[in-house]
């Protein structure tokens, strides 16, 4: 069922325009995160669902209602902010009621439902207490619990995470899947962290320039991305790109390329010319290393240990050194000189307006929900 | 003694002298005017800066006028209405000036700024004229109205800059939680401005207590007068001798309490004039 709907949605904001024509679909208890460098109209796109901002031109419907004109409290929108903003002379019992109150809920159920949303939240013993006297991951739950007591269909959440420290976030993290698995509200979710997107989505939004570059699963946009935009923004280290051009189009490619030389490669370049400038994408960990004979080979310029794997910097010739993620145990040093495998079926290619070409077979293998359908949402409460 | 510690002692010994020499600029008129009004009328001409023996009679007679005591209470009820209306006022107006954003709005508050640049000698004609015409002369209001008038600018410059110090997500909050703008400022933002509200509501307070000018000019029989101007009407038993003992008893009487107010109300001041500056 489609819970929220954006058709064709525009935002201009002093000659500027911050949203193009974004048009989505998202269905009841799902999961979206709306992810994209800054500046790329996310946050913009999350408040224009609050209602918050308003919208130029387009429809926002919820439930199949239109609500462009209606007040935020009328939308059966919650949302948490980035800041949490929770009101500094309040008591948390105090903070997660105000909305209940200011909707003149009977007071014995007001009391019910600020209980259990605290009970939920492990707030309980916490009710008396000042925003003041709160750790970081505490006011963060009060947040949500603020934007939660009224039950809305729809919970909004606005970088909740960034100003956490890093093992507080992957915690939090964890919490905010258990309680989408708990409540199945729908959640929208703004973030620039890749890592918050690829593990609580279950369709990711990513968003460039105002406009919506892919939509999809996580694994589809890892695996299958549109775009070179997209290829690149998920990832870390990003995706390598090598400079390559189109030796003979067709159903099947041949493709002349830096490192990789003349290769074969199952990718649609029918639409295309001969010599057509293209870029070939490669993940890091697509890549194995073999040591070369002799002067042969590329070298290494650079080494980075991280304890649980390596990245390997290779001089390709290009600005950026390409990267390969390799085991600690290979033991590559600076100045080695080595070769490249690469699994074909991992390989990405874009044309030069940095669409990806179609690559057959277009469908992954293996189903693409199981795999990890949230690890977390296995274990969830 | 070394030439550093040397050094540090003179500087110190400087410090405490510009010190002393502030104290005495601002404590000594107060403090000769208390130890005058403590002075019979006998010994008020023999200069001194101690009082060996307090004589209250100048107090006692202050206090026994029914019309300095009628007097202190206009001045209450004027500064105390002056207070209530330029805050309710000036916060009502600082919630648009500094959380919505509208065209025009920085000319507004040029226009706010700007009028407050008039003496009070320049509107005098003017206003006496719109205070005739309303029918307000020789009553309290005369006296709320114009002071509200010069007190506004003031408030509302202080409170806009506070209302937008506030950070926006916790009025968006509020927006989410369903709470009109009316709520919003009363129940979220109010509760944060209580140290700006103190300190722009006790200078308006004391703007109000204080002044002379506009309660000479807008006030005729006793019964209407303020305390500042009761006090600059005290005569003597002739037209060649100024009471000086009733004056200053009088004048200390009506700026003991200027003096608690601001020393009860002195943290929140101090922190209401820095908040903001830093990120707290």
């Amino acid at each position: 069922m489609i819970k929220l709907k954006l058709d064709n949605v525009n935002k201009q904001l002093g000659g500027m325009r911050i949203l193009r024509d974004v048009s989505l679909e998202i269905a009841a208890g799902e999961f979206v995160v709306f992810v994209g460098p800054s500046g790329c109209g996310k946050s913009t796109l999350l408040r224009l669902i609050a209602g918050l901002d308003s919208i130029c031109a387009g429809d926002l419907l919820i439930d199949g209602r239109r609500v462009n004109d209606l007040e935020p409290r009328e939308r059966g929108v919650g949302m948490v902010f980035q800041s949490y903003a929770l009101y500094p002379h309040m008591s948390v019992y105090d903070n997660i009621s105000f909305g209940l109150k200011l909707a003149k809920t009977e007071k014995t159920s007001l009391r019910e439902r600020v209980l259990k949303t605290a009970q939920i939240l492990q707030l309980d013993k916490l009710l008396q207490r000042k925003p003041k006297e709160l750790s970081g991951g505490q006011r963060q739950r009060v947040a949500m619990g603020r934007a939660m007591a009224r039950e809305p269909d729809i919970l909004l959440f606005d970088e909740p995470l960034s100003n956490l420290d890093a093992s507080l976030r992957v915690q939090m993290r964890n919490e905010i899947a258990r309680l989408h698995a708990r409540l199945g509200t729908t959640m929208i979710y703004v973030t620039h962290d890749q890592v918050e997107a690829m593990t609580l989505a279950d369709k990711i939004v990513v968003l460039n320039g105002g406009h919506i570059e892919q939509v999809g699963s996580p694994r589809e946009l890892y695996e299958r991305p549109a775009t070179r935009f997209v290829a690149g923004f998920l990832g870390s280290p990003r995706m390598n790109f090598l400079a390559a051009s189109l030796h003979t189009p067709g159903a099947s490619s041949l493709v002349e390329s830096l490192v990789l030389g003349r290769t074969a490669l199952p990718f649609d370049s029918s639409s295309l010319a001969a010599n057509s400038q293209l870029s070939l994408g490669i993940r890091p960990e697509h890549v194995t290393l073999k040591a070369a004979q002799g002067t042969a080979g590329i070298a290494v310029i650079g080494v980075e240990y991280l304890g649980s794997e390596t990245y390997v910097h290779l001089d390709t010739g290009q600005d950026e050194p390409m990267i390969c993620r390799c085991e600690v145990h290979a033991g590559w040093r600076v100045g080695d000189r080595v070769e490249l495998q690469v699994e074909i079926d991992n390989l990405h290619l874009f044309d030069a307006d940095g669409t990806a070409l179609r690559r057959h077979p277009q469908t992954l293998e293996t189903p693409l929900d199981d795999i990890a359908q949230r690890s977390v949402r296995a274990g969830a409460l | 003694m070394s030439p550093r510690l040397l050094k540090k002692a003179l500087l110190r010994v400087g410090f405490w002298c510009l010190i002393g020499i502030l104290l005495l600029y601002a404590v000594f008129p107060f403090y000769y005017a208390i130890v005058t009004s403590l002075k019979p009328s006998s010994a008020l001409f023999q200069v001194s800066y101690w009082v060996d023996n307090p004589d209250f009679s100048n107090y006692a007679a202050v206090l026994q006028q029914a019309s300095f005591l009628r007097a202190i209470g206009n001045s209450l009820v004027v500064a105390l209405s002056v207070v209530a209306l330029a805050l309710f006022l000036s916060l009502t107006a600082a919630y648009a000036l500094g959380r919505v954003k509208f065209r025009g709005r920085g000319t507004v508050l040029m226009m706010v700024l700007g009028v407050s640049m008039f003496p009070q000698v320049a509107v005098l004609s003017g206003l006496f004229e719109v205070i005739r015409a309303l029918g307000l002369y020789n009553t309290s209001w005369a006296l709320i109205l114009s002071y509200t008038i010069f007190t506004l600018p003031f408030t509302v410059w202080v409170l806009t800059t506070f209302m937008g110090q506030l950070p926006h997500e916790l009025e968006e909050a509020a927006i989410m939680d369903g709470a009109s703008p009316w709520v919003t400022l009363t129940r979220v933002l109010l509760p944060l401005l209580w140290p700006a509200l103190v300190t722009t509501g006790l200078l308006a307070f004391i703007a109000a207590w204080n002044e002379f000018l506009f309660a000479l000019t807008f006030t005729l029989t006793d019964t209407q007068r303020t305390v500042p101007v009761a006090i600059a009407l005290i005569s003597g038993g002739s037209s060649h001798e100024l009471p000086w003992g009733l004056l200053m008893a009088a004048s200390v009487l009506v700026t003991v309490p200027l003096v608690i107010l601001v020393l009860i109300f002195q943290r929140r001041i101090v922190s209401g004039l820095t908040t903001g500056a830093l990120k707290g």
